[in-house]
């Protein structure tokens, strides 16, 4: 089979201050090219001010069968929630 | 729709894993890349989000083919902004079917040897400037219909795509309908346009939601998975009843005798399309069905070298670098 543009993964920042967000993958030849079809593809109503492309293969993600095991830890401790302490109204704003 | 008659396929799994995916499903979990799925359901997925992205692509020739001959300066602009976008929606439903495993090379071959289809609407031919303003009016008016459900689909980049194209689709909408509004106020003979738009474009965009829920074998089994949202006569009658309005506020007529309100229903009583006609374009025997494979055979072979020359320039130029360090 012929040889395919590899894949890219477009991180784009909005206009207000807020980080890269993933918004999409496409294929260019290399990242130059990326950046330009990126900006067709994914900024064309002024969606962003600043785009990351990362090729995809080199993209290490975690498995979806460790879900469970993955994020156990923080499952026992509700205590890192400002929720769990009870402060009396009287005290005011905390 | 944009995915007509979608087969969807048979699933031999386990049954513990099929019950585990479907309460995953029922929970209104969406279901990631990486996660286990039937069979079944990634190929229909396959299918389904690859017919939809080949829509979105030929979607782009009837409408092409009036960038040249715009009546204005600004309505050029326009659609050409309009037919961009379209390749836009195929590159984000492309990537979106990628994601389950396909190579875009293998999507686009499917297409033009005939595997693959696209929307049975794309295979009629744009005769005039008014059928501009009839297919954004009418045919993104009856993709928005199924679209905006399809936002929650159970298929995360399904899902995602498809928020990203609903943001988009209303501005094609509006401009068509926009078209319209000039036309329909215009002169006798702009009048007549718009009217013979309407006609032409009437029961193909009816036919763009597919055939009868009672003769689709396919919806139960999409409808559980929650890649399929609606039942077709459902969104068909909401089209419907969305769309008789806007024409009587143009001062059109639908080509429809048989219309009429149905009190007790809430809403129109309407003539069904000729569904022999609907199998026929289907089976790839529409007026333009020919010419519009053509174009993108086309499209195809004469981008090979750009395809080709970018990867050979990509390679030189880490070489260089490679060297350099």
């Amino acid at each position: 089979m012929k040889q395919e543009w590899p894949l890219w993964e477009v991180f784009i920042r909005g206009q207000h201050g807020l980080s890269h967000r993933h918004v999409g993958s496409l294929h260019a030849s290399d990242a130059e090219h990326a950046i330009q079809n990126a900006r067709d593809v994914y900024t064309r109503r002024k969606e962003g001010v600043s785009i990351w492309v990362v090729p995809a293969a080199d993209i290490t993600a975690s498995s979806p069968d460790d879900k469970g095991s993955l994020y156990d830890p923080a499952d026992d401790k509700v205590y890192r929630h400002p929720t769990f302490f009870d402060i009396p109204d009287d005290v005011g704003a905390m | 729709m944009y995915a007509q008659m979608i087969k969807s396929e048979a699933t031999q799994d386990d049954p513990e894993k099929l019950a585990a995916f479907q309460a995953r499903i029922d929970a209104g979990d969406k279901i990631e890349p990486k996660d286990w799925m039937p069979a079944g359901y990634r190929k229909t997925l396959i299918r389904q989000i690859g017919q939809h992205a080949h829509s979105e692509i030929v979607g782009q020739l009837p409408e092409g083919n009036w960038i040249t001959r715009a009546p204005t300066l600004e309505r050029k602009a326009i659609l050409l902004a309009k037919v961009q976008d379209e390749a836009g929606h195929g590159l984000y439903l492309y990537c979106a079917a990628e994601t389950l495993g396909v190579s875009r090379d293998e999507l686009t071959e499917m297409l033009l040897d005939g595997r693959m289809k696209y929307s049975s609407i794309f295979a009629y031919p744009t005769l005039t400037w008014a059928d501009m303003g009839a297919v954004g009016w009418l045919v993104d008016g009856a993709a928005i219909m199924n679209q905006v459900p399809l936002q929650r689909t159970s298929y995360g980049p399904y899902a995602r795509s498809m928020v990203r194209i609903c943001k988009e689709e209303s501005f094609h909408q509006r401009q068509g309908f926009d078209i319209m509004m000039k036309m329909a106020n215009g002169t006798e003979a702009q009048k007549r346009m718009a009217q013979d738009a309407l006609n032409r474009f009437w029961y193909p965009s009816l036919m763009m939601f597919g055939p009868s829920d009672a003769e689709s074998v396919h919806s139960e089994q999409s409808m559980r998975w929650k890649i399929k949202m609606n039942g077709n006569d459902e969104l068909r009658q909401k089209f419907v009843d969305q769309t008789v309005p806007q024409a009587e506020y143009l001062g059109l007529t639908i080509p429809d005798e048989t219309l009429v309100w149905n009190e007790e229903k809430g809403g129109y009583d309407f003539a069904q399309p000729d569904w022999s006609e609907f199998f026929d374009v289907l089976k790839g025997n529409g007026p333009c069905s020919v010419e519009r494979i053509e174009a993108r055979q086309k499209a195809w072979d004469d981008g090979a070298w750009v395809r080709e020359a970018r990867l050979a320039h990509a390679a030189k130029k880490q070489a260089a670098k490679v060297a350099a360090e």
